[in-house]
């Protein structure tokens, strides 16, 4: 038995955002994999809820003409991960997805809700930034995009208004064409926990494998919300693949990173992972593109 | 012959289809419901509550607070009642209270018609405290001026034992000894059981009837009535079946409370569940214990004389107390026999959540330590560790004096010895000599003492009641309890062996209740099958000498030339079958003349204990950057005696390595020192292992027929837990030459004594691309 005040079921898209009018307090429930966590803490008991997901509207994975893939908010984690558009293009997103808790959560968890919670170690996050992934809302007053960088805010608060709903997340063909990512989530257990640290990698080599072209980094858990490490991105880019270019690689990370002590993990042990897991994955990314270290 | 063979479990087709009802299943739906606050401070006294909140949420039906409790003061250990009061547990619990002693102490009750109504009214009362300071580590609270937990217990001290055998400060003394010496730190860790604690109560002509998921029901009526006040037989314990105890339901928890709230809405059926969160700090863990041994040793490895001290974290109420660092410290002279020994164990209180009984009884800290210890022993001398063990350990014949315990067959180095070539430890050894590189792999090894049952320290006795039908099957029942370790499959096994049926014909009644049940302490101390094997034997051959009775008179054929067969009456001169047993008990239950119910019932009084042995093997494989074990394989090797249940066994042990490879590498209750809560009572951040935290997991057996026992088996619930944790830690000194004295050995831990044994510099050329990290 859960402590919610009310529940309305939205059945189209257009009755959640006019329910969402009427009902102005009320929350938005997808997958409810979080929401119903705190509504047992107590944290969110006797709220009212708009409950989005019989929407199918929102949820599949589409390519559009000018190549971007659209991932609907609702598609759940399983989904995702088994969508052959995303296998093809961007498998980096679904070896993210699939570290995500255990089979029962990523039946019923939505990408959309993974982002929206605006949590730091949500294990989609670094992926999707260093996808420069965009978020499209819509509310009553039309929709917009605006990238995934500016969507998150702070920890738990995301650039939605009031009314809003997200409705997607958009990767553009510059995000992925010619990319090859790579991501290592680091956690106390093989499945089912809480990222100590998630690190993706995504980089462009050069024709003649010897030289990274672009190179995109980013991590959750390295500060409040997940972010890009550009510095560590400057060091490589346009460089030649070497020994030495993977150190300074993992020694720039320091510069971008902003890691906490908290009693999950100190500071000075995320950042000795930080430096590790970034190099790790970057030589992932170049020895699964055809190059060598 | 039932016995040794891996028949299938007499629960398995109702368990696996979801016909098994467990508690909440047989609790009416329109119960009540019960719900505990919880105190938000470690330490203090309970000045004022108010409740005019919380008693206007629609719903609530009465509030009760710990000003409204009888003042009955009970123990809550799962332990038999003793005769004399010297041997009985620590009195020092109340139903709820308000001298609050760690944080997360019972405070007051809501009883409410549904269990949203409930959780709000917890949240709408107010609490006014006085606060104390606290204390969370037991050496602390040992000293001079520490905050004080209990009156009686002067610098919160419940106990402290010590072995002082021949003179240890002349022994050390000897020219030419090496001194090893080392400190070792063992977590608080919860047992987890997948069903929590849950009970539900009611009254009915003129008792109070508690159905609760407990490994000790007749233990928990004796409680639960002494809590209450209430003379023993008002009170009926009903025990179904559960989902998993391991040692936290071998205590009364809840159930007292429960029957007390009960009989504050007139009978009215209430129910109590214990949400995951509150068993973790509301209900019973593994006390940490904290060692400091020394060793001095001769240079041919042989020792002088042996230093040994526990210090074990009691948590704030007595629980099981000292018996744990107790049974711990008793492992220690047996285990590595030296007749200079000094050892003290002290069992101490802190504000911390109540440490209780859990599957090892204080070996699995006692191993941990001791095994680490034995490593580094063998190390310093330059001496192989499995070698050294082999040389050292406990000899063949050795003789305990106290438990009467004798290693008959050398069982220690038989496991040793077929662990290791079945690991092929040797090979790996060699292999894995001269490693560099970030990822290195390690071998590992360490045993475990056990004993089976508590007797001579208490109470060892078993009931049985065998009933036949018209048909020649049986109905068996024990006050010993099934908890999911296959217990009703073995004594149904033992009973079809003695008695001459088939394993089929018999029924077993797995339920306990106590006013029906013969008596039995219940599933702890690895017990069961032991002690519950005598009762099941003289019961058998009582009922059987019954049967042949009547079957002399129907054949008349001397009893001496009869016996019973696969269920039927058989001449034993020349092996022909007379009759059935379903013949013989339906003409004896409807003779006109002499009609009988046929059954048999009976106590044995068990006088004795038997060793159980045993050692780990584990291979692991360290990445240095990234501070991570895999445990790549963990063998575990037993001496249990003669297996009833091959399958049972197998799988008894890959539950309990389970549990130890949690142990060893991720389980660990955190507390926040500036309040003393839990930071971690949840199972995201309290990291239980998951299927794909978990190697191959392989059990094998020695199997020498106890002669004590009367199916030659002996203990097997616990031993599986005990070992494992110390062969890991030793692989990964195997592997890195760093010996780690912590449990469990985290990530964490491994970052700081990487970085202290310098092993975090940067040698990155070696990294393979694409190993280790992403696994």
């Amino acid at each position: 038995m859960y402590d919610m005040k009310a529940l309305y079921e939205a059945e189209s898209v257009d009755h959640a955002l006019a329910l969402m009018q009427e009902h102005p307090d009320a929350l938005v429930m997808a997958g409810g994999s979080d929401v119903l966590i705190k509504m047992r803490e107590g944290k969110l008991a006797g709220r009212e809820f708009v409950s989005i997901y019989m929407l199918d509207e929102m949820r599949g994975i589409t390519l559009t003409k000018d190549g971007t893939i659209r991932i609907g908010s609702l598609t759940s984690f399983s989904h995702v991960i088994r969508s052959e558009i995303v296998q093809q293009h961007i498998p980096v997103l679904a070896e993210a997805i699939s570290m995500i808790g255990g089979p029962q959560v990523r039946n019923i968890g939505t990408i959309g809700g993974n982002t929206c919670n605006g949590v730091t170690s949500a294990d989609s996050g670094a992926t999707l930034m260093a996808l420069d992934a965009e978020v499209e809302l819509r509310g009553p007053e039309g929709t917009r995009v605006i990238p995934l960088q500016k969507f998150y805010i702070k920890p738990g608060v995301v650039d939605i208004k009031r009314g809003e709903l997200q409705m997607a997340l958009l990767i553009k063909k510059e995000g992925y064409e010619g990319y090859t990512g790579h991501f290592i989530k680091y956690a106390m257990r093989d499945a089912m926990d809480i990222a100590t640290l998630g690190c993706s990698v995504n980089v462009r080599l050069s024709e003649d494998k010897q030289t990274i072209e672009d190179c995109r980094v980013a991590f959750g858990v390295a500060g409040p919300v997940p972010m890009r490490l550009p510095s560590a991105e400057e060091v490589v880019r346009g460089a030649s693949i070497s020994d030495d270019l993977m150190h300074a690689f993992a020694e720039a990370t320091e510069a971008d990173v902003n890691p906490r002590t908290s009693w999950r993990a100190k500071k000075e042990f995320r950042l000795h992972l930080i430096k590790t897991m970034a190099e790790r994955a970057l030589r992932a990314c170049i020895t699964k593109a055809g190059g060598t270290i | 012959m039932s016995i040794g063979k891996s028949q299938i479990r007499v629960d398995a087709p109702d368990k696996v289809t979801g016909r098994a009802r467990y508690t909440d299943d047989l609790c009416d739906k329109n119960a009540l419901v019960a719900r505990i606050l919880h105190s938000t401070i470690a330490h203090g006294e309970v000045k004022s509550i108010d409740t005019s909140e919380a008693e206007k949420v629609p719903g609530v039906v009465k509030i009760l607070t710990c000003f409204d409790v009888p003042h009955f003061k009970f123990g809550t250990a799962g332990h038999p009642w003793h005769l004399d009061p010297g041997h009985r547990d620590v009195e020092d619990r109340l139903l709820l209270t308000s001298r609050i002693r760690f944080y997360g102490d019972d405070v007051a009750a809501v009883i409410a018609e549904n269990d949203v109504a409930a959780a709000q009214a917890v949240r709408a009362i107010k609490v006014e405290y006085e606060e104390f300071p606290f204390v969370l580590d037991p050496q602390e609270a040992m000293k001079d001026g520490a905050p004080q937990l209990h009156e009686d217990f002067p610098n919160n001290i419940l106990g402290h034992t010590t072995i002082y055998r021949g003179d240890f400060d002349e022994a050390i003394k000897e020219d030419g000894l090496i001194k090893v010496e080392g400190w070792y730190e063992s977590p608080t860790v919860q047992h987890c059981h997948i069903e929590p604690p849950i009970s539900y109560a009611y009254m009915e002509a003129g008792k109070v009837v508690v159905v609760a998921s407990t490994q000790i029901p007749h233990i928990v009526r004796r409680i639960t009535a002494q809590a209450l006040g209430l003379p023993w037989g008002s009170v009926r314990l009903v025990k179904p079946y559960i989902g998993g105890g391991f040692g936290n339901k071998q205590d009364a928890l809840y159930e007292p409370l429960n029957a007390w709230l009960t009989t504050q809405v007139g009978g009215r059926m209430v129910k109590l569940e214990i949400p995951r969160e509150d068993t973790f700090f509301a209900t019973r863990v593994r006390h940490a214990i904290r060692f400091h041994i020394t060793s001095y040793v001769r240079p041919d490895g042989s020792f002088a004389a042996r230093e040994f001290e526990a210090f074990s974290d009691q948590g704030a109420y007595a629980s099981h107390g000292h018996g744990i660092a107790a049974k711990g410290m008793g492992a220690f002279p047996q285990l590595y026999p030296c007749d200079n020994l000094k050892c003290d164990a002290y069992t101490v209180f802190t504000n911390k959540p109540v440490a209780g009984a859990m599957r090892g009884y204080g070996i699995p800290q006692a191993m941990f330590a001791g095994e680490a210890h034995i490593e580094d022993v063998a190390k310093a001398l330059g001496k192989d560790p499995l070698d050294y063990r082999k040389q050292f350990l406990m000899p063949v014949g050795y003789a305990d004096s106290f438990s009467r315990n004798v290693n008959y067959f050398d069982s220690f180095r038989q496991c040793i010895d077929k662990g290791m070539e079945q690991f092929g430890f040797r090979e790996k050894q060699k292999e894995y000599a001269a490693q560099t590189g970030d990822i290195r792999r390690g071998v590992g090894l360490a045993v475990f003492w056990y004993n089976t049952g508590v007797w001579p320290i208490s109470l060892e006795s078993s009931a049985c009641r065998i009933v036949m039908n018209q048909d020649g099957t049986v109905q068996l029942q024990m006050g010993e309890t099934e908890i999911g370790q296959g217990a009703d499959t073995a004594f149904a096994q033992m009973t079809a062996a003695t008695l001459g049926i088939p394993f089929e014909h018999v029924h077993v009644i797995s339920a306990q209740d106590t006013d029906i049940t013969p008596f039995g302490t219940g599933a702890y101390a690895s017990r069961q099958t032991y002690m519950g094997g005598f009762a099941v034997r003289q019961t058998a051959e009582q009922m059987k000498a019954k049967i042949l009775k009547h079957a002399e008179r129907m054949t008349r054929m001397p009893v001496s030339n009869l016996d019973i067969r696969d269920g039927n009456i058989v001449r034993t001169t020349d092996n022909a079958v007379q009759m059935s047993l379903g013949e013989l008990a339906t003409n004896v239950l409807y003779s006109m003349e002499y009609s009988e119910h046929i059954a048999a019932e009976s106590t044995y009084q068990i006088n004795s204990n038997a060793y159980s042995f045993g050692c780990s093997f584990a291979e692991v494989e360290v990445d240095i950057p990234m501070c991570k074990v895999k445990l790549l394989r963990l063998t575990n090797v037993h001496d249990c005696g003669t297996l009833i249940n091959p399958a049972l066994a197998e799988a008894q042990v890959h539950g309990g390595m389970s549990m130890a490879i949690g142990y060893g590498l991720s389980e660990k209750c955190l507390f926040d020192e500036k309040t003393g809560r839990q930071l971690n009572d949840n199972l995201l951040d309290y990291k239980l292992c998951t299927p794909v935290d978990h190697p191959d997991l392989t059990a094998l057996f020695v199997e020498n027929h106890e002669p004590t026992s009367a199916y030659g088996t002996k203990a097997l619930g616990e031993p599986p837990t005990c070992s494992g944790a110390p062969a890991i830690r030793n692989a990964i000194l195997h592997a890195t030459g760093v010996a780690i004295n912590e449990a469990p050995i985290t990530p964490h831990v491994l970052f700081e004594e990487f970085s202290q044994a310098g092993l975090l510099e940067k040698t990155a050329k070696s990294v393979p691309a694409m190993a280790g990290a992403d696994r």
